[in-house]
């Protein structure tokens, strides 16, 4: 699952499911149409909206090259980015390896391009999770109220007492240190965004008369929460989850700089510009460069999406 | 001039914080407990007898029940008790307050700079919507978000230390050549200050700058967005059309009326800039080889000594909680409001 096609799939989702009046969220009392397209012109909004504003037109570029390089992988790496050859080490730059070899003379370039398809994954994976298990906790917290409320507010409460990293760290130190439970780390401590956002935008939806209709026409509980109101809350949870990748990947790949998670000889970002650092005071930059610019230009790249998609989705909170 | 009133609030935020710090004191016993590993094996040593791991056990109180268990941990707590690290042997309680110091000291330089450089550039670009100081602004705020710190003080040293070489080695908070001062406060820009030696202040000082400035660039970012947005907002405002209706000077409108209605939302942002930065301290303590606590954590982390992770995440998360409960009093001093409605 793509933040692109979530993106679709929620404006598709959006068009779908409000054949009932929809009351307009709180926060924007009197929003206009545009904020929730139908599905006849999102196409032109959307094609508006990307040549309006060229830098998220450059951030989806990016993000569908990134996704291409992660798909591709090995494949387009020029050379093996396992094997080491210590004659070829600490290599600068130059035409036969472009971003240079590292202290076990493997080429860089060849790292940084199969680390991709890694970051990547354990980013999305993380992010998933924390979207499905927070949107859903935090949707039946605000639906059913009472108990469900309390548990679910007392759980984000005491993830949210803790620095979000450090508890990260503590979750990896606790489950055992490999890469799935790098991606669990990661989902647990973003959790509390999605069930708040969940639960805040619930609160208001319901309230509204489509509730009402929809149970006056028989639908069950369940069914009015996740046919109904559920659908309506996808848009704000796109701009959300697109904003969150980037955050989750700085924490995915901190977390294997610090030496958790990800086990040399394996090529991710973090665990590169780690090895880099130590030949960093003595001038060999381009260990720790290269792969720490891929990892900020990722970065970059899905918070550009992030609030590109948030203009989208919601023109009002543009700032 | 604090008032009974004031006092009030203060005891009752500090009495609404109780619970976050339990639920802290609880998650942390249960993440040791399931931490990987027989900590009575640990404690034994590797040659010791099944007999001996047994014992060991017993006086540990791990053939307990949890809920007892609970309780002595919490007994422990109470008596100030961390246990020992199995590494160096040493009290962990004794080692996190020696090192505490350190970390507080970068993580508050750290934000003190990034709200020296964020909060004007928040409110220039605001101001001036559209101009130079709005579009850098804008760049700094999505740049710095992205960017990863650990990387951005690698860049600081190679940049500053390698190619410059104004900035020293980054090798902690005083080259190994100059004798720290008599320690009072445990930060070592005041204990130089106090012990009258100017030039002590300026090794540190050279120290301490480039992971400041490493952690400043990463909390810049959300600050000068949040103060740019509820500037915006303020400034939009009736009252500030009538206090310029009222012929108030520039300066008077856009600090005493605008600024301090606009610090509130930044303030509430406060407490998640925070969290930030207790994350991003590992990472640059680790980058500068900052004797802090979470050089000490790592340390402890990757040779499998529990106590010290433990007695860190603790500490950590009564830092964080006590920061919002500070955060959560001044956010009353600044709002007069906020004390009327409790």
């Amino acid at each position: 699952m793509t933040p692109a096609t979530d993106m679709v799939d929620a404006a598709a989702a959006t068009a779908r499911a409000p054949s009932l009046p929809l009351v307009p969220s709180q926060r924007s009392p009197d929003a206009p149409a545009a904020a929730v397209p139908t599905s006849g012109n999102f196409g032109r909004h959307l094609r508006h909206v990307l040549a309006e504003n060229p830098v998220t037109l450059g951030a989806l570029l990016v993000f569908i090259g990134l996704v291409a390089i992660g798909i591709l992988g090995a494949s387009i790496a020029p050379f093996d980015p396992l094997a080491s050859n210590t004659q070829d080490a600490l290599q600068a730059p130059s035409r036969h390896h472009w971003f240079g070899t590292d202290q076990l003379g493997r080429d860089i370039l060849s790292r940084v391009l199969v680390a991709v398809r890694l970051d990547l994954a354990m980013a999305l994976g993380a992010v998933a999770l924390s979207f499905l298990v927070g949107s859903v906790a935090g949707s039946c917290a605000a639906f059913f109220q009472g108990w469900t409320e309390r548990i679910v507010g007392r759980v984000v409460d005491t993830i949210m007492a803790f620095p979000l990293f450090v508890l990260a760290m503590a979750i990896v130190a606790a489950l055992g240190n490999n890469v799935s439970n790098i991606v669990y780390a990661t989902a647990i401590i973003n959790v509390p965004f999605y069930a708040r956002l969940a639960r805040s935008e619930i609160t208001v939806l319901r309230e509204s008369g489509m509730v009402e209709a929809a149970r006056l026409s028989g639908n069950s509980r369940w069914s009015i929460l996740f046919r109904h109101l559920y659908p309506n809350i996808l848009p704000a949870m796109v701009v959300q989850i697109s904003l969150n990748m980037g955050w989750a990947m700085l924490n995915a790949a901190g977390l294997s700089f610090i030496g958790l998670g990800v086990r040399p000889p394996t090529a991710e970002w973090g665990i590169m510009v780690s090895d880099g650092a130590n030949f960093i005071v003595s001038g060999e930059w381009w260990i720790a460069l290269f792969p720490g610019f891929a990892l900020m230009s990722a970065v970059l790249c899905f918070n550009l999406l992030g609030d590109g998609l948030r203009d989208i989705v919601d023109p009002r909170r543009r700032t | 001039m604090i008032e009974g009133r004031t006092l009030r609030l203060i005891a009752g935020r500090f009495a609404a914080s109780l619970p976050s710090l339990l639920g802290v004191v609880v998650i942390t016993f249960f993440l040791m407990r399931a931490l990987p590993g027989d900590p009575a094996a640990f404690f034994a040593g590797p040659a010791a007898t099944p007999e001996a791991v047994e014992q060991v056990r017993h006086q540990l109180g791990l053939d307990r029940s949890l809920p007892t268990q609970l309780t002595i941990y919490l007994r422990d707590l109470a008596r100030g008790d961390l246990g020992k690290s199995i590494t160096t042997g040493q009290p962990v309680r004794a080692e996190l307050w020696n090192r505490l110091p350190a970390s507080l000291e970068l993580t508050l330089s750290g934000l003190f700079l990034a709200a020296l450089i964020g909060l004007p550039l928040g409110v220039l670009a605001a101001t001036r919507p559209g101009s130079v100081f709005d579009h850098a602004s804008r760049l700094l705020s999505t740049a710095g978000v992205s960017l990863p710190t650990f990387f951005t003080g690698l860049v600081l040293i190679y940049v500053f230390y390698f190619k410059l070489g104004w900035a020293p080695a980054p090798m902690g908070r005083l080259d190994s050549f100059t004798d720290p001062p008599r320690a009072v406060t445990g930060f070592l820009l005041i204990d130089s200050l106090l012990a009258g030696s100017p030039a002590l202040f300026w090794a540190a000082l050279k120290q301490l700058a480039l992971p400041a400035t490493t952690l400043a660039l990463f909390a810049m970012a959300p600050l000068a967005r949040m103060t740019r947005a509820a500037m915006l907002a303020v400034l939009s405002s009736d009252y500030i059309r009538a206090a310029r209706a009222a012929g108030l000077g520039r300066f008077q409108v856009l600090v005493v009326y605008g600024f301090r209605n606009a610090l509130l939302p930044v303030l509430t942002t406060l407490g998640m800039v925070f969290s930030f930065l207790l994350g991003a301290n590992v990472l640059v303590e680790k980058v500068f080889a900052w004797p802090g606590l979470g050089s000490f954590a790592l340390e402890a982390l990757l040779s499998s000594d529990y106590a010290p992770v433990q007695g860190f995440v603790l500490v950590m998360g009564t830092v964080y909680v006590l920061l919002n409960l500070f955060i959560d009093v001044l956010y009353g001093l600044v709002d007069p409001r906020a004390k009327v409605a409790r």
